[in-house]
């Protein structure tokens, strides 16, 4: 082992390999993106005018407000029992978080296709029992996609709500319950606005994940309800127009870079006080 | 704790647990089914997609493909992220921050504009030579290793945030050399850190499909790879027999681990 004389050159091998593997080849496909399939801005145009790529920027925009929404809601209530419920709960819950959380996403999206599909569980179940007579459609279409995120990110919104709620302190609860507020009004207007940067922080974190989300749609939305992410992969290897795959990537880029920009400018007063 | 949640809130929180772990009881009776396609055994048992993964020898071949990826992306990006924290912790530059920066870009960026990312640099490599190139193993072992790189940084910067950093200067004033002092004095406080990262990595390049999807065809066909293309157009029961077993490791893992060491609240308090 040569000795090392420099600590600086610990930090050599891995900005190497990130600038090499990473930043350059980035810098490769956004000059993909004004150079196919001729030099120029025009997929961009393209990108920001085309009725189609339009209507998937906006189906994806609206699927990720839906998701993020129906995660924080969930993530919220489970993460409330996981935090503040005794000990048996605490574990149970545990159990429920983690455990999704450490499957492959594969995995899950083919669980909700054996549950919603044509002959799957849920439909085989409701026609015996008479409540259908022709399957209802619950996959391969938007609210497959919709089920299928909203499944995978309530783990990942857990931890940061978690931490925000256990920073709580309980003696203001108890001094609200003092003053004689009710259960509900303790929860609505001392539990959830001093928990609110954590809520908005997950809430981020949830958006940014959503908007680059390719497994799920592609599985459970069939090819009816495509999102940007799936767009760049079709237009990459299925219809291939990879000057206008290029740029729909360096705009979402640009998107995620604005949002997590928001992030840290959320989390740093927050991180002083 | 005094302030319990209500009634009311341990129904909802009820409900979306049992919204969380349907879909992954919902995989076992569809294994069963005796019939080519996704459907409820109706009656019968079989146990023929569960032969199908022995039978078929892809299955074996996806096996062993992801596990020796897994490994050697796993020790690469854990190799390079240790150095790398260490060599933030010593220093402690005051551009700190930038360095982390370009060091998670792969975690925080969107998944598909890394895949896209990668996919330009293994086509640009396939240009040059046919190891570390488009759908070979070696070149998905790089790409992994770039994707969760960022992941190992984080658990070890976390690990060497709680070393007392005196104890590393008395190494130095009594004279022992920057190897020695990461050898002897800090490696041995955050070897816990060192060997969940290696573990995590492995995990996160063994489930890997965003970026696989986009730089592997027909030859470095990985294990999550294999189930999305039984996945895509017509759904295979194998892969309901394939996620049994998966979602069973992941349990007995986790069961194992919160009833050895007790939840991790358990142990904060």
């Amino acid at each position: 082992m040569p000795r090392l004389s420099r600590p600086a050159l610990l930090l050599v091998p891995l900005l190497g390999f990130m600038v090499l593997t990473y930043l350059v080849p980035f810098l490769g496909v956004a000059a993909w993106s004004v150079t196919l399939p001729e030099p120029g801005l025009t997929q961009y145009q393209t990108a920001l005018t085309d009725p189609l790529v339009l209507s998937v920027f906006l189906r994806t925009f609206r699927i990720c407000l839906i998701v993020t929404f129906a995660t924080i809601c969930a993530s919220y209530m489970i993460t409330l029992l996981w935090v503040r419920g005794s000990r048996m709960q605490r574990l149970v819950i545990e159990l429920c978080i983690l455990i999704p959380f450490w499957i492959s996403v594969l995995t899950r999206a083919f669980g909700w296709l054996a549950l919603l599909s044509n002959k799957g569980i849920l439909n085989t179940w409701a026609q015996n029992l008479g409540f259908l007579t022709e399957p209802l459609t619950l996959v391969r279409n938007e609210f497959g996609v919709i089920v299928g995120m909203v499944h995978f990110l309530i783990p990942f919104a857990a931890f940061p709500l978690a931490s925000a709620m256990r920073a709580v302190d309980e003696r203001v609860l108890l001094a609200a319950r003092g003053m004689g507020a009710s259960r509900t009004r303790v929860f609505a207007q001392v539990f959830v606005p001093m928990t609110a940067p954590g809520i908005l922080g997950a809430a981020l974190v949830v958006f940014v994940f959503a908007l680059g989300f390719f497994v799920t749609p592609a599985l459970l939305g069939g090819g009816r309800s495509v999102m940007a992410a799936e767009l760049i992969y079709l237009r990459i290897f299925q219809s291939p127009n990879w000057g206008l795959g290029a740029a729909i990537s360096v705009i979402l880029m640009v998107a995620v870079g604005g949002l997590l920009a928001l992030l840290m400018r959320q989390a740093r007063p927050a991180g002083a006080r | 704790m005094i302030t319990r949640p209500g009634l009311l809130a341990v129904c909802v929180a009820a409900l979306v647990a049992v919204f969380l772990l349907m879909p992954l009881i919902a995989v076992i009776p569809v294994s069963f089914t005796p019939t080519r396609y996704l459907s409820m055994p109706d009656g019968e048992w079989s146990l023929r997609h569960y032969q199908a993964l022995i039978d078929n020898p892809a299955w074996a071949k996806g096996l062993g493909l992801s596990i020796g990826i897994g490994v050697v992306s796993a020790v690469l990006a854990t190799s390079l992220a240790l150095a790398f924290s260490l060599g933030i912790w010593i220093l402690q530059p005051r551009f700190a921050g930038l360095l982390l920066g370009i060091a998670l870009l792969p975690m925080v960026a969107p998944p598909v504009v890394s895949a896209l990312t990668l996919y330009f640099f293994l086509i640009t490599l396939s240009k040059f030579n046919d190891f570390v190139a488009y759908d070979t193993w070696a070149g998905v072992a790089l790409a992994h290793s770039v994707m969760i790189a960022p992941y190992a940084v984080v658990l070890i910067t976390v690990a060497l945030a709680q070393v007392d950093r005196r104890i590393d200067l008395a190494a130095r004033g009594m004279g022992a050399t920057l190897g020695r002092r990461i050898r002897q004095v800090i490696l041995p406080s955050i070897r816990f850190g060192v060997l969940s990262a290696l573990l995590l990595t492995f995990v996160l390049s063994w489930e890997e499909i965003g970026v696989t999807l986009f730089i592997t065809s027909v030859d470095a066909v990985t294990l999550p790879r294999l189930m999305w293309m039984g996945l895509r157009d017509n759904i295979d029961p194998a892969i309901a027999a394939i996620s049994v077993l998966l979602i069973g490791i992941v349990v007995i893992v986790i069961l194992g681990k919160t009833l050895w060491l007790g939840s991790s609240e358990a142990k904060a308090k």
